[in-house]
């Protein structure tokens, strides 16, 4: 799919001169053209989607520097002011405070449509590594933004987070220091974590050059699976444009209008109250909740008895997903002709929401009644520890354990040789 | 290394001047790039202000008999408590055996002063601030995770590793305690 042949041909004078000097034209012509599989379904929106997040961060975040002021004395006053006085302020902060979780909605889908088509088998594991890296950052990006506010959550959260470095042995401690720039979480932790905040996103978009270079090296994966024979490139692909522009176009309409729901109707959602407080050092709130986006990873930690045992889980379930092209063993693509597959992983997906809600509950509180059962090893059967774990294992059991065992004793169903003959049902073509 | 430098297997396999000269100009460099980023990676560490703000006094008849005052030193909360005879006991005679972290209550208060207990208010599991007086052994609670310490601050349950933290303090007269 990369290696089509450019069909741009420069007409105005001033077009022709450009292109012997620096074919920029012929750059986005070509990339319209791209020759794309016909097959793609709405789960294969997202990437444009998240383009537009990562752009819609960017110019409200652009904006919100210019009235925020990363002091401690007067972070939480600025941001008050820019929710107040500065002309639709309100409106910029909700949409870059929403927007941080629309764009996590959005990498999640995302990464669980790659993972369904297994879009990142070979010959795409670098388009899958270069993703992963890209939610790493999104994850920093958005820990750092929260901390800027300096409310209570801010505050406890930044506590919480940098006290995770604490934990590596030996070497924890002074890291902790040098990453804080004091004993305490404190003025030159807000101006440091400001700075990175502004930084981060220009080096994710610099990631999601190398994550689109990678696409069009490799070239589009698609539902059924499989690679587009030479000879098929004309009847099973289409141009990018006007085909998937539209497309993408329709699908974020969509989105925006979900967006637009949250931004005007139910602004502090997705928030917290405790952040609506000054950050104090001396008063810890009762319940600490990370954003909701990092809650499974949040309970993951809690699953863990042992300090730095959680810390490691939890960046295991991130780490995790780097090597997940060499854990799959599976010549088979798409989950679509894999049964088995398909099952372990609609269960992987209400794990994950399982982690969440429980990252977000009191470790010993019961999950179901009011009841005790027994006490299993550190805590009661029937509280949220214990469902914690049971999910952070399956979890990761799903990557260490199934991928690599169903792919090898699994029998997937027939996969077709073009996309496009599961619709036309294997009869001949007849049309194009 | 060295394509210019064409041997009998075509390799370049002998070490030649001009390799030397390409790992020491390549070494050079990486030495004179990390020359450069330290003192942008050391900047990061606490600045002389900072440090400067290393110690605090503290008058201790400001603590009644059974009550704890929170202070701020260095951006972190230290709890001064005064603990009742039934704590002080309580903390005495708990066997070392029963403790996660083993440390005697005399080893984490000054002598003549064992009523007074000087810790570090941050819970060592992930540093939120424990609650004063509840939890299963009567001296701290983590509302964060669910730690529990004793009246000596020791850790007895939950995911915290380490006892709450004595910090460096040396008693300047009977009643008046400097921290750092």
């Amino acid at each position: 799919m990369s290696d089509h042949e450019s069909t741009y041909v420069p007409k105005t004078g001033i077009e022709k001169w450009l292109d012997t000097r620096l074919p920029i034209v012929r750059f986005g012509a070509d990339y319209l053209a791209l020759p794309t599989p016909r097959n793609l379904n709405y789960w294969y929106t997202f990437g444009a989607i998240l383009a537009l997040c990562l752009v819609i961060q960017i110019a409200t975040g652009i904006i919100l520097a210019m009235h925020y002021v990363p002091n401690t004395e007067m972070a939480f006053a600025s941001v008050e002011r820019i929710m107040r006085d500065v002309n639709g302020g309100d409106l910029i902060r909700y949409t870059h405070a929403n927007g941080a979780s629309m764009f996590f909605i959005a990498v999640y889908l995302h990464m669980l449509r790659g993972l369904y088509y297994g879009s990142y088998k070979a010959p795409r594991e670098m388009i899958w590594i270069v993703g992963c890296l890209i939610f790493f950052l999104m994850i920093a990006t958005a820990f750092l933004g929260y901390v800027l506010p300096w409310g209570q959550m801010s505050y406890w959260g930044a506590e919480v987070i940098t006290n995770l470095i604490g934990a590596i042995p030996v070497v924890g401690e002074p890291i902790l220091i040098w990453l804080r720039g004091g004993p305490a979480i404190d003025n030159a932790t807000l101006n440091r974590f400001f700075s990175l905040h502004y930084l981060l996103p220009f080096v994710i978009a610099g990631c999601v050059v190398l994550h689109l270079w990678a696409l069009h090296t490799a070239g589009q994966n698609n539902p059924v699976g499989i690679l587009i024979p030479k000879d098929r490139q004309a009847k099973d692909t289409v141009p990018f444009h006007p085909y998937y522009t539209v497309k993408d176009g329709f699908a974020i309409i969509l989105f925006l209008i979900l967006f637009a729901v949250f931004v005007f109707f139910m602004p502090n959602a997705l928030g917290h109250a405790d952040n609506y407080i000054p950050a104090n050092p001396l008063v810890t709130p009762a319940h600490i909740v990370p954003e909701w986006y990092m809650l499974p990873f949040y309970a993951i930690l809690r699953a863990i008895p042992d300090k730095f045992g959680g810390v490691m889980a939890m960046f295991g379930a991130i780490g995790v997903l780097f090597i997940l092209p060499w854990l799959d063993t599976s010549k088979v693509r798409s989950m679509r002709y894999r049964p088995t597959m398909r099952t372990f992983f609609i269960l992987f997906v209400i794990v994950g929401l399982i982690l969440g809600w429980c990252g977000a509950q009191l470790p010993d509180a019961p999950v179901i009644g009011d009841f005790k059962t027994f006490i299993l090893i550190d805590g009661d059967l029937n509280s949220y520890l214990w469902l914690t774990r049971f999910a952070t294992a399956y979890y990761f059991a799903f990557f260490l354990i199934i991928m690599p065992l169903v792919g090898l004793r699994e029998t997937p169903q027939t996969i077709p040789a073009t996309i496009s003959e599961p619709v036309l049902s294997g009869t001949e073509e007849t049309k194009g | 290394m060295a394509e210019s430098v064409v041997t009998e297997n075509g390799e370049g396999g002998d070490a030649t001047r001009r390799d030397f000269i390409h790992i020491a100009a390549g070494a050079a460099a990486v030495g004179a790039g990390a020359m450069l980023a330290w003192p942008l990676i050391n900047s990061m560490n606490p600045a002389a202000d900072t440090l400067a703000l290393a110690s605090i006094e503290f008058d201790m008849t400001k603590v009644q008999e059974g009550q704890q005052i929170v202070i701020k030193w260095q951006g972190k909360p230290v709890f001064v408590r005064y603990r009742t005879p039934r704590e002080l006991q309580e903390a005495t005679s708990t066997p070392l055996s029963a403790l996660k972290d083993p440390q005697a209550d005399a080893d984490r208060v000054k002598d003549g002063h064992s009523q007074y207990l000087v810790v570090l208010g941050n819970c060592t599991h992930l540093g939120c601030i424990p609650t004063f007086g509840s939890g299963d052994f009567g001296g701290w609670f983590c509302p964060c995770h669910g730690s529990h310490y004793d009246t000596s601050g020791r850790i007895r349950k939950g995911p915290a590793p380490k006892n709450l933290v004595v910090p460096e303090y040396a008693y300047l007269s009977d009643t008046r305690i400097k921290i750092g």
